[in-house]
């Protein structure tokens, strides 16, 4: 019954010019994301060393550093994901535009991690069905008509071009969708929500190469409309999309810069001899 | 040396297989045996006489168990109605809201609490809960009660399988992968959302499998019921009635009432009962199960 409901809805439905809901508007200036003298340990011993960053709007920030330095950390802790981590503590600030994250109060907490999305390392489509999984986010802020959810559903579908491939299943389980349409469908139900950055965790790892390239050209596409950080293991990758680079080594960062300078010539002999893979 | 190997592995798999067969053997083996014990009643009396008769009469062969169908039924609904709610909130609080020093505590004293024997829980609901009933409870509501009630039964079953649920649901719900909870968080979900929407709706076949295990559980103690049921061989009306579950009928009358060879074959034919319905519930509970499981 349902599912003839959204069949037919959004066969009558013509391609009219789609518009996020009043809540998600985005502000007129993309905030950047700044982090100020921010240090983080877990049971005592520190993992993030008085870390001072400023992440660009509408650019593609990659974190680069080897294996155990601290980039999921920093990741996570930009959306206050750290927070779930037992044993956690953390002192310096951490803003989207001039509002704290790193200190803000629990309610405040939901709106901001709305603000941030994220895309994580391996899929994670949430027990329900594809068209639930999109529209999840926007029931939690508050988005109640079925009209306006079936709205928003197709048009992020198209988005990361998962419409045609899901239109005649959106009420079946989104486990069923293959790993890559999986992936896709994360990015698209984060940005459902509108955010203005999006995280991604090494997004692409575990995807195949035709798969990896589609997410990693959507990202492309979507930093004119949003603002992008992402972890990567893969320098290649970095030197493909990256816009800007912060280097990490040992939880404290290296090297900051825009991604031509960090990638042609990078300051710091420690950044050199990483990008060389003498350190990994 | 690869030829020893080899036999290991065929003895292993030989040995397994036995095990698995003699396991279900039993279980037909028992079946055919209660059968067998209670063929002289069913032979005199029909057995849907038997199910829906409500006359329980020995000595005048009148065996109707209708009231002990009943009893049971009403005592493992009381219980699972109270259990289930309980320790499914104990259960989300432990995993999604407790600090790790409150489940270090909590989890070894639910271990405790489910290995106690049912003996302890029956004392336990005479002492406190039957008295309660009696003085505080039931004036609001009749007239007269002992306290040895549905209710009481109900109350003392729900206390013995929450243990057993809580300890259940918490497996399920830490097997929930932080990722997805993450996913959910993301998104600006609160932990409550989160728990309903990622936590609970993932492990829903898990938690209708862990039911179906407590009720299985529920419906054949006997000890702690027996001690607080009250023992009434009538059809409960109300959860102030006393009633009779099958399992305290056969513990209460076996081996005292064997010179009424009718009587022996009746209660025998409790025991299959009690066997089938465990048996058809579990059976159809995998049924359901798997049609859950594909959604
Ligand atoms: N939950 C945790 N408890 C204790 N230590 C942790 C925890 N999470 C991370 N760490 C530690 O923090 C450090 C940084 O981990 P993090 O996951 O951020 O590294 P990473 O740079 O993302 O590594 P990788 O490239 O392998 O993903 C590591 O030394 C790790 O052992
Ligand atoms: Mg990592």
């Amino acid at each position: 019954m349902r599912k003839f409901i959204l069949r037919k809805f959004f066969a009558n439905d013509n391609n009219e010019a789609f518009v996020p809901d009043a809540k998600f508007k985005h502000p007129d200036v993309a905030p950047e994301l700044t982090v100020d003298h921010f240090n983080l340990s877990i049971e005592g011993s520190p993992i993030l060393k008085d870390v001072s960053v400023t992440i660009p709007a509408n650019k593609i920030t990659c974190i680069i550093g080897p294996s155990g330095c601290g980039k999921s950390t920093l990741l996570k802790s930009l959306n206050r994901l750290s927070d779930t981590i037992e044993g956690v503590k953390t002192t310096g600030d951490i803003r989207i535009g001039d509002t704290s994250i790193a200190n803000c109060s629990m309610s405040d907490l939901v709106e901001l991690r709305r603000r941030i999305g994220l895309v994580p390392q391996r899929p994670t489509p949430l027990p329900m069905s594809i068209y639930g999984n999109i529209a999840y986010g926007c029931k939690i802020h508050g988005v109640s008509s079925r009209r306006e959810l079936r709205k928003i559903v197709r048009h992020y579908l198209k988005v990361v071009g998962l419409w045609d491939e899901v239109k005649d299943r959106l009420t079946s389980p989104a486990t069923k969708l293959s790993i890559g349409q999986q992936q896709r469908l994360c990015l698209a139900r984060s940005l459902a929500v509108e955010p203005e950055f999006i995280l991604a965790d090494e997004a692409t790892s575990a995807l195949d190469p035709v798969s990896s390239k589609i997410v990693e050209d959507l990202f492309v596409k979507l930093k004119e409309q949003y603002s992008i950080v992402m972890v990567t293991h893969t320098l290649r990758q970095a030197l493909r999309i990256a816009d800007y680079v912060i280097f990490i080594y040992m939880g404290e960062v290296i090297e900051v810069g825009d991604a031509q300078q960090v990638f042609k010539n990078p300051k710091n002999e420690l950044t050199q001899k990483y990008l060389s893979g003498a350190i990994s | 040396m690869s030829n020893l190997r080899i036999i290991k592995d065929r003895t292993a798999s030989g040995a397994m297989r036995t095990v698995t067969i003699v396991a279900l053997a039993f279980v037909l083996v028992m079946g055919w045996g209660l059968y067998r014990k209670s063929a002289p009643i069913l032979s005199e009396i029909p057995l849907w006489d038997l199910l829906t008769d409500s006359t329980w009469q020995p000595f005048k062969n009148k065996f109707g168990f209708f009231p002990f169908v009943m009893g049971t039924i009403w005592v493992t609904v009381i219980a699972v109605i109270i259990a289930l709610p309980l320790s499914l909130f104990t259960a989300v609080f432990l995993t999604e809201y407790s600090r790790r020093f409150v489940r270090k505590i909590v989890y070894p004293a639910l271990d405790i609490l489910a290995s106690l024997p049912s003996v302890i829980y029956g004392v336990w609901g005479t002492l406190v809960v039957v008295p309660w009933i009696s003085d505080k409870l039931a004036p609001y509501f009749v007239s007269f009660s002992t306290g040895y009630t549905t209710l009481a039964a109900g109350i003392v079953l729900s206390i013995m399988i929450l243990p057993l649920l809580v300890s259940l649901f918490v497996e399920l719900f830490t097997s929930v992968s932080n990722e997805l909870r993450d996913s959910s968080y993301a998104l600006g979900a609160t932990r409550w959302q989160t728990a309903q929407s990622v936590v609970l709706r993932k492990s829903l076949p898990g938690v209708f499998a862990s039911v179906v295990l407590a009720i299985s559980r529920a419906l054949g103690e006997t000890i702690a019921v027996l001690m607080v049921c009250g023992n009434l061989p009538a059809v409960p009306h109300s959860v102030f009635d006393s009633c009779y579950p099958i399992p305290a009928l056969i513990a209460n009358n076996y081996g005292e009432m064997l010179s009424l060879p009718m009587y022996e074959s009746a209660l025998m034919f409790a025991a299959l009962l009690l066997f089938v319905v465990v048996l058809v519930f579990n059976l159809a509970s995998r049924l359901v199960l798997r049609k859950i499981e594909q959604k």
